[in-house]
């Protein structure tokens, strides 16, 4: 579990990023952080893994008050994946730098050997093994930066901004994996602009904005409350936008196969809510 | 002399030195003067690799294997330098923080018309309009680094607007802003085409904000071109299979038609599925 308590940071610079904070993330929740550029989205997750220490106030991972655990330490239970893959990927090859984490802690190889590889396999990396990840797309580094943090199997994941670069089939594999991380009872926590990922997913929703909370509930009550998306820069998403133009039909739905279901009952067509395209 | 066509590539291929993937594989595209084309592709199609071909960053920089030919504004990108190519086209990278240098977005954004040796006045007039325009006129006195990642992709666009160029290339410019700054950017360079005439060449993942602007999509998949043509043909199941986000209210007409729900247009902006949407339920 994770609890941000009347957190505020302020920068060197005195950019008062959060102004006064409080959450609690269940161990297995998935929660997404939204909200404008510079809301302060960022600065929260950072201080998740130590990378960041509160000016006031305090977080406590799994009972634990960061300001009182190193980086090293807390990083073994957080794993934090960077928006930017560039500020973490070093090694020459992909492989190696999936194969990093592992080998700092110390495992056996034949262990290192086998987790590198499952998962290289789920994150479709496998071609690109013995690349250097300088040689990949910006999609594909990526990739390899959120596998190189999933190796080490960390309790809590936080994601910055998981869905930049990446196209339809990726994010709907990222998907997947974040289910599957949830099964295994791990917290994820991503930071996204992307309403349309969120509409998906559909995780509890906490809206920033200027370094507060300013929303927090279910996707669907709030990526279709009109005020509370244009105060935190967001747009609804796209299903909201078009069922919300016309009178009489449900607010609250967010995603194109519900709104399917919905439109084809309506009117009397029963489609196989399965089929894809 | 004039050309129809402002971006000529014809068979085009390109791998990088070291890589065995070609990461493009004879590519044929023509933009005319004025247009807005949106380039899109799954993840590692060769769309930042194309856009590197159009400044001369490929081969000029990155090099490697290049086969084909490309001409923009009726030069060759072998034949010239990324210096020559960058008076003609303006280039917007993926990440701002590689674009942005200097110690004040001011700066930045003085740097490539006073490296065009203008006129002091023709520079600030220049850089007060690119600043208004991305709506970073209160920045102008903070240090790029310290700016947000959407602010700093706006200090970056006024960049390169300072230099009008003739045509801009934009590498998925809405990745690190937030979605109403994105759709804000997106209204800005579609200003820019359509008033100005500057002809655009976007690669965008975005296409449910994209697609209002442009009347061309070009879907590149594997280093190819796979699709090419106005939202409204191209935005079909074969898209959809080669991982193209679709806007969702494209794909949910596609799916209502799955159910046997015809629409006579597959609408591809939200103005059109509620207009198809208002017409299904009155039936």
């Amino acid at each position: 579990m994770i609890s941000v308590e009347s957190l505020q940071f302020v920068y060197p610079n005195g950019n008062e990023a959060l102004r006064g904070v409080d959450l609690s993330i269940q161990d297995g929740e998935f929660l997404a952080v939204m909200g404008e550029n510079g809301a302060g989205k960022t600065t929260l997750v950072k201080t998740f893994n130590g990378l960041l220490r509160p000016t006031q106030g305090r977080i406590l991972v799994d009972g634990v008050d960061t300001k009182k655990s190193s980086v090293a330490a807390l990083a073994r239970d957080v794993g934090l994946v960077f928006q930017n893959p560039d500020h973490q990927l070093f090694c020459e090859t992909v492989r190696d730098e999936v194969a990093y984490s592992l080998r700092n802690f110390g495992y056996p190889t034949d262990v290192v050997e086998r987790r590198v590889t499952s998962i290289l396999e789920a994150l479709d990396l496998t071609p690109h093994a013995d690349s250097s990840p300088f040689m990949l797309s910006g999609g594909e580094r990526k990739r390899v930066a959120l596998a190189s943090v999933l190796v080490w199997n960390p309790r809590h994941i936080v994601l910055d901004e998981p869905t930049i670069g990446q196209d339809y089939q990726q994010k709907d594999r990222l998907r997947n994996f974040i289910v599957q991380l949830n099964a295994q009872g791990k917290t994820v926590i991503m930071v996204t602009h992307d309403v349309e990922f969120v509409a998906e997913c559909k995780p509890r929703v906490v809206l920033l904005s200027r370094g507060r909370i300013i929303a927090d509930g279910k996707a669907g009550r709030i990526l279709t409350d009109r005020v509370l998306v244009e105060n935190a820069s967001l747009l609804q998403p796209q299903i909201s936008l078009l069922l919300s133009s016309i009178n009489d039909l449900p607010s609250d739905i967010i995603d194109v196969y519900s709104a399917r279901t919905m439109i084809s009952n309506k009117i009397g067509r029963l489609g196989n809510v399965n089929a894809g395209l | 002399m004039e050309h129809l066509s402002i971006i000529e590539i014809k068979d085009l291929s390109f791998s990088y030195t070291g890589s065995v993937r070609k990461s493009l594989n004879r590519v044929n595209i023509n933009v005319r003067k004025g247009e807005f084309v949106v380039v899109t592709g799954p993840s590692g199609c060769g769309k930042t690799t194309l856009c590197r071909c159009l400044n001369g960053l490929v081969p000029n920089f990155y090099a490697g294997d290049l086969e084909g030919e490309a001409l923009v504004c009726g030069l060759d990108i072998r034949k010239q330098s990324t210096g020559a190519l960058s008076q003609h086209v303006g280039f917007v990278f993926q990440n701002p923080e590689n674009q942005l240098f200097s110690l004040t977005v001011e700066r930045d954004v003085a740097f490539g018309p006073e490296n065009l040796g203008l006129s002091r006045k023709e520079i600030r007039r220049r850089v007060e309009w690119a600043l208004k325009v991305t709506g970073i006129e209160s920045l102008r006195d903070r240090a790029p680094y310290e700016l947000s990642g959407g602010q700093q992709q706006r200090a970056a666009i006024a960049s390169v607007l300072a230099m009008q160029p003739e045509i801009i290339v934009l590498d998925e410019p809405t990745s690190f802003l937030d979605p109403k700054s994105s759709k804000e950017i997106l209204q800005v360079i579609s200003n820019l085409n359509k008033e100005l005439g500057i002809t655009v060449f976007l690669v965008e993942h975005r296409l449910d904000l994209a697609t209002r602007h442009s009347n061309r999509i070009i879907i590149l998949d594997k280093g190819a071109v796979a699709l090419d043509g106005p939202p409204e043909d191209v935005y079909n199941e074969e898209a959809h299979l080669i991982g193209i986000g679709l806007p969702k209210v494209t794909l949910l007409f596609h799916l209502l038609r799955h159910d046997g729900i015809e629409t006579e247009k597959i609408p591809v902006t939200v103005e059109q599925g509620a207009e198809e949407l208002r017409r299904i339920l009155r039936k």
